[in-house]
């Protein structure tokens, strides 16, 4: 005897988040039913393998009925073929948009491309994420880039819009798309230690400081490109190192401040000028698309490595930051402070973010 | 008088991508009534086009007016080639021509494809002009409407027309299966408008304003035909305006406005009437040779033969019955299809009838006489008719008929229930006060269990006691009905779900031959059930069934006997005794053994049970038991296995036992695996509770949190040489696991009670089974809780209970022994709630338990808040005539609503189960579309009467057909009304507002 038809169909959809999870997960039915075994799912109600099996498909093939509809959320509220609460609604979409982060450091930067998807399978054996769960999230990227390429506007806004996420999620997926649009790289050894945290973080600063969105409300293309006449004024910036009275008047404003207050002083008093540099000469560099891309790289490289084997302490490096881009204001001949703020606020949060093991 | 029609097509939203190139769609649509055909400009380069039409006018006769769909096609326009279709959308413009129904049709509704399925939506509009001359309305409703008080119950109503079914027409071979299809979709369309339309002028004729119990339903004869049947009961109904405050009555009481009449206490002088029935009862069968077979099954207790069975009760009968009877023989057939009842109007019951007859199909050849189904159904009706007389009754309620077909046999069933009516509600009833008084003597509470028929003339053996309750009548000692528990009846626990499952092989033969053997078999299954039936529910402690419904579904090589019911205790009937086991050959001592095992197990489950249904009723002396029949009938025997052993009864061993145990006697194995089957039925998880009627007896404390799901499953039978026993095993495991199933699956909203739990079996094909249920789930309230709301909010009144039986002064009789049993009860009440807790924590998602209100109220809550979040209306949608915690103030009009859907890409489309599963999502999806087009927010008394799906995988095809019908209505949460109580229009608009979505 076999069941050759088996569904249930409730007039409010029937949804079990912990499937849903499973289906999300990227589980077969089979994986999915021993899973709900092993978490005691048939101690409930006196329920047994077959009973399980059955829900599962259930589940399975409501969550696929509903796929089409979750991949474009706004529809999901005046669809009629589904009568989900809201509150239900929302969970539903905002789940299918979550995303491993694990699984998002791997594709950051990279081009949302089919050239992309078809290393999916080494990145779902490499982070262990079942490739049909990560080709989900991939294209949910690429689907998200793709809507929001096209509009104008703030891109947090509009994602959340077009794909009712909630804060937070939108918040990553525009880190997401920034990445995507900018091409940072995030690949080599030396990043690996960044995690996704760490680069939606340092995105949102960009985003929201140094894009032509940021600025004013003229509603350009996306966004979420750099406003091209602030990194060619960062230029202007290289006058701090390469004038020698200026370098020397910041660096005593910054020893006076910091004299006593952190323990590698005489560290940071010897190499000052190679501190200065570079990060003056990160910021100099930006206007290059090449140079632009190894923001973080340089970063790292530049200024948190060096930092790192000198032992500096992350408070030692937070009140030197702090005070290196404070005491320019004192200098009298530097003209260019609007930028120079502009520049060391995102600078100096990246940074700090980014120092760690 | 002819009438106008009205539509605007006003916008589609997300139509499908018609043109490649573009990726877009140059939408235009076409509006057909009758003949004619208006169309709108095309919208071109869209997939949200806004037409904003003209109104279309239609002038039409109101015989096309009552039968014919509005019928709306979305297409692409095509330049060179023929325009795409796009999908339809047909609209029953019934509803509009009843004045106090809807005005007006008006949102968004699905276009549907019988290929391609739901996909885009069109907006439109349309409202009808010219009010039509008709006026009679239509509730698939068993019991008066809830805003409405009936002022006549005129009686049974039946109509039924035939035609030649098109996918069997020769044009069916050269036309693509959409255009079949739609052209059965339009015919049944037809068909059932026109059937509406003729019950409508019987009811015209009867002086009636309605048909309520509307039960309509196809019977797919194939190649012969396609008969499209109604039956209801006539009646005038008078809407109740007002909603006075005290209106308000507790979600499921029944409308008992007009029952001011208390009964007094019952000192009739004119004699007790004796007739009692019993219900259990042999399968008498008179088989008729030739084809026609009809088998007649009277159901009852004990091993009767029809043949005592057809005299009229005795002479003791009082002249009331006599006038009631006669209002009622004027009627050709004196059925009621209702199922519940304006109180006082059900007076006594007898017990279920049931006929059923075998036929052969033949073609109908023509369409316009449909004499010979017209025949054939006149022949069940009176053999219903004359069972009812056997029991000394004079009408049968809850009735209903069905059908069963395989191939060209055709197994026609009708039941009901044997019952005495009052007077007060017939047409020609004389009501003068003698009469009245006479009526009311019957106590509510358990008057209805009181025996019809003639004490010295029992037409089956039963066993007789006074009534338990005012210990002035006698009555049986089960009942078994095909009703609803009537509201006032007095309950001693709470009922459950009971059921009896049978399978039987066949041989496969042809015509005569078939129809024979068919007809030979069903006396023992019917017979078989009943068996199972009274054992369980003896097993279960209880002694009444109610909603029996037994449905008898005959295949090629089997037939397939599932009975379903919901047992109680009824206060008023003796309580039953136990089960006792004998062995035939008592030699072996092993064997006794085994049976003394047996015989323990049995006894602590009903030990178990009663304490699980809190069964404990008063104990009562046992004054007199007045049975009038001879001594070794004391007991009431029931032979497992129906074997020539009749002549053996005597010899029974009665001498041990008590008075009044049932005795099972195990003389083969089967027994034996009978009764293992009977003791490990899956017993039900905590926190459940399951019946097949409306309200789960026993239970009060419902949220208006409500839910209905349907769960179709098919078996296929792989080897093909089972034994009955194989069989029977398989079937009934079936239905089990798919009990689990839903237990499991709704575990998360526990305590809950699934309600109008429905099973539907069929044999779509040879070795398949078919097993559809439908129910529908009510939470019920952690009940201290509950019970502490209550009690704050109801200080003032004297009764802290408000439940709606018992308490409600107009119905309830017997205040003394009630007090008791209130006290007792709040004790049970607070440890059940323990207990049930402790169940659903465990389970429970923690998503909104938070909520420190009862789960159904901050559900609602937060329904009402989707109104001005999402632009869907909420439809709810319930097997039930009634919606917990809200009140329906408006009727929009009957739902009865026919699709097709056909696939040629079974396997794209997920399979069997995928296809089905969207096919069911997409009618619950047209049904709510059209109820919030109609202005309403849920359908009642929704049923899924038809749902045949065929499929062959080989060419990765499938076709389903599905019937839905239900009552849209517009209801108010009891909250909602009590702030608006002082201006219930506001309510009624907003509510419409809201349905019409935006």
């Amino acid at each position: 005897m076999s069941t050759e038809l088996d569904v249930f169909v409730g007039n409010t959809t029937v949804l079990d988040e912990d499937v849903y999870q499973l289906w999300l997960d990227g589980h077969t039915v089979s994986n999915a039913v021993r899973i709900r075994m092993e978490a005691g799912a048939l101690q409930e109600c006196e329920a047994n393998a077959e009973v399980l099996h059955s829900d599962t498909m259930d589940q399975f093939r409501t969550f696929q009925m509903c796929e089409r509809l979750l991949q474009s959320p706004s529809k999901v509220a005046n669809q009629l073929l589904f009568q989900i609460p809201p509150h239900r609604q929302t969970m539903l979409i905002e789940r299918y948009y979550e995303f491993d982060s694990v699984f998002a450091r791997e594709v950051l930067g990279k081009k949302l491309s089919k050239g992309t998807k078809k290393d999916l399978d080494d990145i779902s054996s490499k982070t262990g994420i079942a490739l049909k769960c990560c080709r989900r999230q991939f294209d949910n990227f690429k689907h998200v880039f793709k809507v929001v390429e096209e509009l104008k506007g703030p891109l947090v806004e509009n994602i959340q819009r077009h794909f009712l996420l909630s804060d937070v999620l939108a918040r990553d997926y525009a880190a997401i798309v920034f990445f995507a649009n900018s091409r940072f790289e995030t690949g080599k050894r030396k990043l690996q230690y960044l995690s996704f945290q760490d680069f939606a973080f340092c995105a949102g600063q960009l985003i929201s400081y140094w894009t032509v969105g940021a600025v004013n409300n003229v509603m350009e293309d996306l966004d979420v490109d750099l406003e091209k006449e602030f990194l060619h004024d960062l230029k202007d910036l290289k006058v701090l190192v390469n004038d020698k009275d200026m370098l020397d008047q910041h660096k005593s404003l910054v020893c006076a401040q910091l004299r006593g207050k952190i323990k590698v002083f005489s560290e940071m008093e010897a190499s000052f000028k190679n501190l200065s540099r570079a990060l003056v000469n990160i910021a100099s560099k930006l206007t290059h698309t090449k140079d632009f891309r190894d923001l973080f790289i340089d970063l790292v490289e530049k200024f948190i490595e060096p930092r790192r084997s000198d032992k500096w302490t992350i408070g030692d490096l937070r009140l030197f930051l702090k005070h290196y881009s404070s005491s320019v204001h004192t200098l009298e001949a530097f003209r260019h402070q609007v930028i120079w703020d502009r520049y060391m606020g995102v600078i100096k949060s990246c940074i700090l973010k980014m120092y760690h093991d | 008088m002819p009438g106008k029609l009205k539509a605007k097509i006003v916008a589609g939203r997300h139509l499908p991508v018609m043109d490649r190139a573009s990726d877009l769609t140059d939408a235009f649509v076409e509006v057909k009534f009758g003949n004619t055909t208006f169309k709108t400009d095309v919208y071109p380069k869209s997939l949200n086009p806004q037409w904003n039409s003209e109104w279309f006018k239609f002038e039409v006769d109101d015989e096309d007016l009552q039968d014919e769909p509005l019928q709306i096609t979305v297409l692409d326009h095509d330049t060179y080639s023929a325009n795409d279709a796009i999908g339809k959308v047909y609209i029953d413009i019934d509803p509009l021509l009843c004045s106090e129904a809807a005005t007006v049709i008006s949102g968004w509704l699905p276009i549907y494809d019988t290929i391609h399925g739901v996909c885009p939506q069109a907006n439109l509009v349309c409202n009808i002009k010219e009010q039509s001359s008709c006026g009679v309305k239509f509730f698939c409703t068993t019991s008066i409407p809830r805003c409405y008080r009936a002022i006549m119950v005129h009686g049974f109503v039946e109509e039924l027309v035939v035609n030649e079914d098109p996918e069997y027409q020769w044009i069916d071979r050269i036309r693509t299966p959409r255009a079949s299809n739609e052209a059965r979709q339009r015919l049944i369309f037809l068909m059932s408008g026109e059937l509406q339309r003729k019950i409508g002028l019987k009811v015209l004729e009867m002086g009636g304003n309605a048909v309520v119990g509307y039960l309509q339903c196809f019977d797919l004869e194939g190649e012969s035909g396609l008969v499209v049947r109604a039956i209801g009961t006539a009646c005038t109904l008078e809407k109740i305006s007002t909603f006075p405050a005290t209106a308000t009555y507790p979600s499921n009481s029944s409308p008992s406005k007009d029952m001011k009449d208390s009964p007094q206490a019952a000192p009739s002088t004119l004699g007790c009437r004796s007739t009692h029935s019993s219900p259990v009862h042999s399968a008498s069968s008179r088989l008729s040779q030739g084809f026609s077979v009809s088998v007649p099954t009277l159901l009852f207790a004990g091993m009767g033969s029809g043949g005592s069975a057809g005299k009229e009760a005795g002479p003791l009968k009082a002249l009331l019955r006599q006038q009631t009877q006669s209002a009622l023989e004027q009627r050709e057939y004196p059925f009621f299809t209702l199922t519940a009842f304006p109180p006082g109007f059900l007076l006594h019951v007898g017990g279920v009838v049931s006929a059923r007859s075998v036929k052969l199909l033949d073609r109908i050849h023509n369409p316009d006489e449909p004499e010979t189904r017209d025949a054939w159904w006149e022949e069940i009706r009176q053999e219903i008719k004359s069972h009812a007389k056997a029991l000394g009754c004079h009408a049968v309620v809850g009735y209903s008929e069905s059908t069963s077909i395989c191939e060209e046999v055709c197994i026609l069933s009708a039941s009901g229930t044997a019952a005495i009516l009052s007077s007060r509600f017939m047409q020609d009833g004389p009501l003068d006060a003698e009469h009245r008084l006479f009526e009311e003597v019957v106590s509510p509470g358990c008057g209805f269990c009181h025996i019809p028929y003639d004490e010295l003339n029992i037409p089956f053996p039963a066993q007789l006691t006074y009534c338990y309750c005012c210990r002035h009548y006698k009555v049986p000692d089960v009942l078994f009905t095909t009703i609803d528990l009537p509201t006032e009846a007095n309950v001693t626990g709470k009922g459950c779900l009971i059921q009896a499952r049978l399978c039987r092989t066949k041989k496969k033969a042809q015509g005569e031959g078939n129809a024979t053997a068919i007809s030979n078999l069903l006396p023992f299954l019917e017979y078989e059930l009943h068996t199972q039936l009274m054992n369980k529910l003896k097993l279960r402690g209880m002694n009444a069934l109610f909603g029996l419904r037994i449905q008898i579904s005959v295949g090629e090589t089997m037939l397939l006997g599932l009975a379903s019911a919901t047992g109680v205790y009824l206060t008023a009937l003796p309580s039953p005794g136990g089960i006792q086991i004998t062995g035939k050959t008592p030699s072996d001592i092993t064997y006794e053994q085994h049976i003394s095992n047996m015989q323990k197990k049995i006894n602590d489950t009903i030990t178990k049970n009663k304490e699980l249904y809190e069964i404990n009723p008063p104990e009562v002396v046992e004054e007199i038991i007045g049975s009038p029949i001879p001594e070794p009938c004391q007991r009431s025997r029931l032979f497992r296995s129906h074997s020539e052993s009749s002549d053996e009864v005597s010899e029974l061993d009665l001498s041990h036992g008590k008075k009044d145990a049932f005795v099972l006697e195990i003389d083969d194995t089967d027994a034996v695996e009978d009764i293992h089957a009977l003791l490990t039925d899956f017993s039900i998880p905590a926190g459940f509770y399951s019946c097949n009627t409306e309200i789960m007896p026993g239970i009060q404390n419902w949220t208006s949190a409500i839910q209905m799901f349907t769960s179709v499953r098919v078996f296929r039978l792989n080897n093909a040489n089972l034994t009955n026993q194989g069989l029977n095993k398989i079937f009934s495991d079936l239905c089990e696991n798919l009990l689990k199933s839903l237990y499991f699956k709704l575990r998360s909203m526990v305590p809950c009670c699934l309600c109008h739990l429905n099973f539907t079996v069929a044999i779509p094909e040879d070795e398949l089974i078919q097993v559809r249920t439908h129910l529908t789930l009510l939470s019920i309230t952690d009940e201290q809780l509950q019970f502490n709301l209550e009690l704050n909010a109801e200080t003032s009144s004297s009764n802290p209970l408000s439940s709606p039986k018992g308490i409600n002064p107009a119905s309830s009789v017997d205040y003394s022994s009630f007090a008791d049993r209130c006290s007792s009860w709040i004790e049970q009440l607070k440890l059940k709630a323990h207990t049930i807790r402790r169940g659903s924590v465990k389970t429970s998602r923690s998503t909104h338990k938070a909520s420190p209100l009862p789960e159904g109220r901050s559900r609602s809550l937060r329904s009402n808040r989707s109104y001005s979040g999402s632009s869907v209306a909420v439809v709810k949608m319930t097997p039930l005539s009634f919606i917990p915690g809200a009140k329906i103030i408006r009727y929009l009009g009957i739902i009865n609503m026919f699709f097709i859907r056909e696939t040629t890409s079974l396997r794209e489309e997920g399979g069997v189960s995928g296809f089905l599963h969207t096919f069911i999502a997409e009618v619950f999806a047209m049904v709510r579309a059209h109820v919030a087009a109609l202005g309403g927010n849920a359908v009642v008394s929704y049923s899924m009467k038809e749902c045949v799906f065929m499929e062959n995988p080989n060419k990765n095809q499938a076709q389903c057909l599905i019937n839905v019908s239900g009552d849209a209505v517009i209801f108010v949460r009891e909250s909602e009304l009590e702030l608006t109580s002082v201006q219930p229009q506001s309510a009624t608009t907003q509510t419409s507002n809201c349905g019409e979505g935006t």
